[in-house]
């Protein structure tokens, strides 16, 4: 199949396709930014995607929410094409991301940023907030549950009503993480989701991912730019450079292909 | 229902109660007398509209210099609608009440059917938004109002007073009979006011809906230039209702005069609870927070499944509705609308309050509105030398500069009364072993 390692268990072929990116191509102006970049996910699958800075990964991420309109190719969530969709359809369809800069609303509290990701669920309509009506209060109160039992998750629990940008960045990126899983996704694509993180929290964190994909059955599509990170928790790996795909693989292959290696791990060197 | 009546709730609502009856009793005694009840209304009325402008550029972020011209189409409007009627035309009841409540339902039609197709540009969505309404209102004038005003207008003003009188006649011995007597012409009028100020509202919502689809899609500052541009053509269009607009009645540049002049307390209180309660109750629900996030960051927020352009165009309509209803209670309260009071030069006094009051609070912005009015046209006026109004755009510019130097987040800040405030949920009670520990 287009876009997937052929070292992969056939268990895991039998599963459902979850996103499936075809030849995608995209020019800023004339600058290529991607080119026939293709990639299949199975579902429940954590895979990595990595390369230099300056490759087009965030691009891709990008091109499936909606927020660029590529030049050419195709991007199926459950068979029902993407591109040329409006971001929110996308997102309520099933897709959540993170950014690679923190996003969140910093102003607000950490449960308004968690229950805003929540609002295309709410369950109440306009009239029903304007009037008060039974169904107002009952369907807040579940959503406040709902996000409270979120939040607890990641240990965010006790700064419900603190105001996000106060919090430390590894809370934020947390709180980044729990906000997307309140759209209520199955395909998750985490944008450099241990930037500016340290040792021990990336260990923290690798943990989490793996939990969150157990206990959400979600499917991982994740950007990374620390090596340790990528290798240690991805089950395949989609190595880019300059926009074009070079190597795909378990990390093991990943890590001993010449073109890799030259690339990208020649210089890095895995840490 | 009591169970809510309760804290914030209950000292709101014993407070509100409170400010009708004194005000009430201080009207009817004459210890308020004309000017200063004058000061009043007018002070709720720009309260209202800058609530409304505090909705659409303090909460949504969408920087608005329109509000003016969605209270002068308010105005305007109703005026009209109670011109006529109490000209023996019921004309302008019908096709306002009528081609509003037919645009609205082919507007939701259009908008129920472009929902099912993708990638519908937002050009087409106005032509098919502009083309319902004209629709609407074109079947208004020439279906609704000659099949329905005459009855209409014999039922409120023929039908109804006899009925009534017939009921009353066993009673025809007793002095309560003067009193009742009078009873269906007071009925009549204030339905039909009231059908007047929701029709005017309701217009001015539907043109700012038409108005916002292509032009929210604009970034804020352009939204901004739009919205000035908006203000000037209903001032000029104001100017030419005899002329280029088939009304005659509107005198154009001299002003409109013989509007029934409605307005009461009661009306003006009941207007501006409801407008703060619309505000409240819409800000501090889901879509109220979708609102905020858009504020907060487009983006993040179209990335996280919130409809952007809906909110934005919500938040509009919202704020115009609350304009346009502001505008009818003024217009029936001075009884006189002349063009130049809703020039664009004005349209900056709700921006300036809202500012001053605190972007994104409504306690702030309440506060300011009352403060200007009663300052500026009410105080300044009474006791500064006459020639004084020639130096208020020097004056407000100071303050306003004094104000962004000193206090820049506004008078109030983010302050709130209990009763508006957003109500912290309160933290769960902490499980056992949360499934944080399970993974740590």
């Amino acid at each position: 199949m287009k876009g997937r390692p052929e070292s992969v268990s056939p268990e895991v072929e039998q599963r459902p396709v979850v996103l499936a990116i075809e030849d995608l191509t995209h020019y800023f102006e004339s600058l290529r930014a991607v080119y026939d970049f293709s990639v299949t996910l199975k579902q429940g699958e954590l895979v990595g995607l990595i390369g230099p800075n300056g490759a087009g990964k965030t691009t891709i991420f990008n091109l499936v929410t909606g927020v660029y309109l590529p030049t050419e190719g195709r991007a199926h969530y459950d068979g029902v094409e993407l591109l040329g969709l409006p971001s929110h359809e996308i997102i309520q369809m099933g897709i959540a991301r993170t950014f690679q800069n923190i996003r969140l609303f910093a102003n607000l509290t950490v449960l308004d940023n968690v229950r805003i990701a929540f609002h295309p669920h709410a369950g109440y309509g306009l009239l029903d907030s304007v009037l008060r009506l039974r169904r107002f209060h009952d369907k807040e109160a579940e959503m406040v549950e709902q996000c409270q039992e979120l939040l607890g998750i990641f240990g965010l629990e006790e700064r419900q009503n603190d105001i996000a940008g106060s919090l430390p960045y590894g809370l934020q990126r947390r709180l980044e993480i729990a906000r997307a899983l309140a759209t209520r996704p199955r395909l998750l694509l985490l944008d450099e989701p241990a930037a500016g993180m340290n040792p021990q929290e990336i260990d923290q964190l690798m943990e989490l991912i793996h939990f969150i994909r157990d206990h959400f059955h979600l499917t991982i599509f994740l950007v990374e730019h620390r090596m340790r990170l990528v290798m240690n928790i991805c089950e395949w790996i989609t190595v880019m450079d300059f926009g074009e795909i070079i190597a795909r693989g378990t990390p093991a292959e990943v890590r001993n292909d010449p073109g890799v290696i030259e690339a990208y791990l020649g210089r890095q060197a895995i840490r | 229902m009591l169970r809510r009546l309760r804290g914030s709730n209950a000292y709101f609502l014993l407070g509100v109660v409170l400010v009708f009856v004194v005000v009430q009793v201080l009207l009817s005694v004459g210890v308020v007398n004309d000017y200063w009840r004058g000061i009043l209304f007018w002070g709720a009325a720009i309260t209202m509209v800058s609530l409304g402008l505090n909705l659409i550029y303090g909460f949504n972020g969408q920087f608005s210099l329109g509000q003016y011209g969605f209270y002068a189409i308010g105005a305007y409007t109703s005026a009209d609608v109670t011109y006529r009627w109490v000209h023996s035309d019921p004309g302008g009841l019908v096709v306002v009440i009528g081609g509003c409540a037919l645009a609205l339902l082919l507007l939701l039609g259009v908008s129920a059917l472009l929902r099912r197709f993708y990638g519908v540009s937002t050009l087409a969505k106005f032509l098919f938004s502009l083309l319902a309404t004209v629709l609407g209102f074109f079947l208004a004038v020439r279906v609704l109002n000659p099949v329905l005003g005459p009855p209409l207008y014999n039922f409120l003003q023929v039908t109804v007073p006899k009925a009534m009188l017939l009921l009353f006649e066993p009673l025809s011995g007793f002095r309560i009979y003067a009193f009742l007597e009078t009873l269906p012409a007071v009925i009549s009028q204030q339905v039909v006011f009231f059908l007047a100020l929701l029709g005017g509202a309701t217009l001015a919502g539907i043109i700012s809906y038409l108005f916002g689809i292509p032009v929210l899609e604009l970034g804020s500052d352009y939204f901004g230039i739009a919205t000035l541009g908006f203000t000037i053509i209903i001032k000029v269009l104001a100017d030419n209702t005899d002329t280029l607009l088939p009304f005659p009645e509107m005198k154009g540049a001299r002003g409109m005069v013989g509007i029934p002049a409605w307005t009461t307390w009661p009306w003006v209180f009941l207007a501006f609870i409801f407008v703060v309660l619309l505000m409240r109750n819409v800000l501090h629900s889901s879509t109220g927070r979708a609102i905020v996030s858009v504020r907060e960051d487009e983006r993040a927020a179209r990335l996280m499944g919130i409809n952007v352009t809906s909110c934005k165009v919500l938040a509009f309509v919202l704020g115009s509705f609350v304009a346009g209803l502001a505008g009818g209670i003024r217009a029936h309260d001075i009884a006189f609308l002349h063009p130049q009071s809703f020039n664009f030069i004005k349209s900056f006094d709700p921006l300036i309050i809202v500012v001053f009051g605190g972007l994104g609070s409504l306690t702030g912005t309440i506060f300011a509105g009352f403060a200007w009015i009663l300052l500026l046209e009410g105080v300044l006026r009474l006791y500064l030398p006459e020639g004084f109004e020639t130096w208020r755009f020097v004056v407000y510019p100071l303050i306003l500069l004094v104000m962004m130097l000193l206090r820049p987040q506004g008078l109030m800040g983010k302050y709130e009364i209990p009763f508006l405030r957003q109500r912290l949920p309160e933290p769960r009670k902490k499980a056992d072993q949360t499934p944080e520990e399970v993974v740590a």
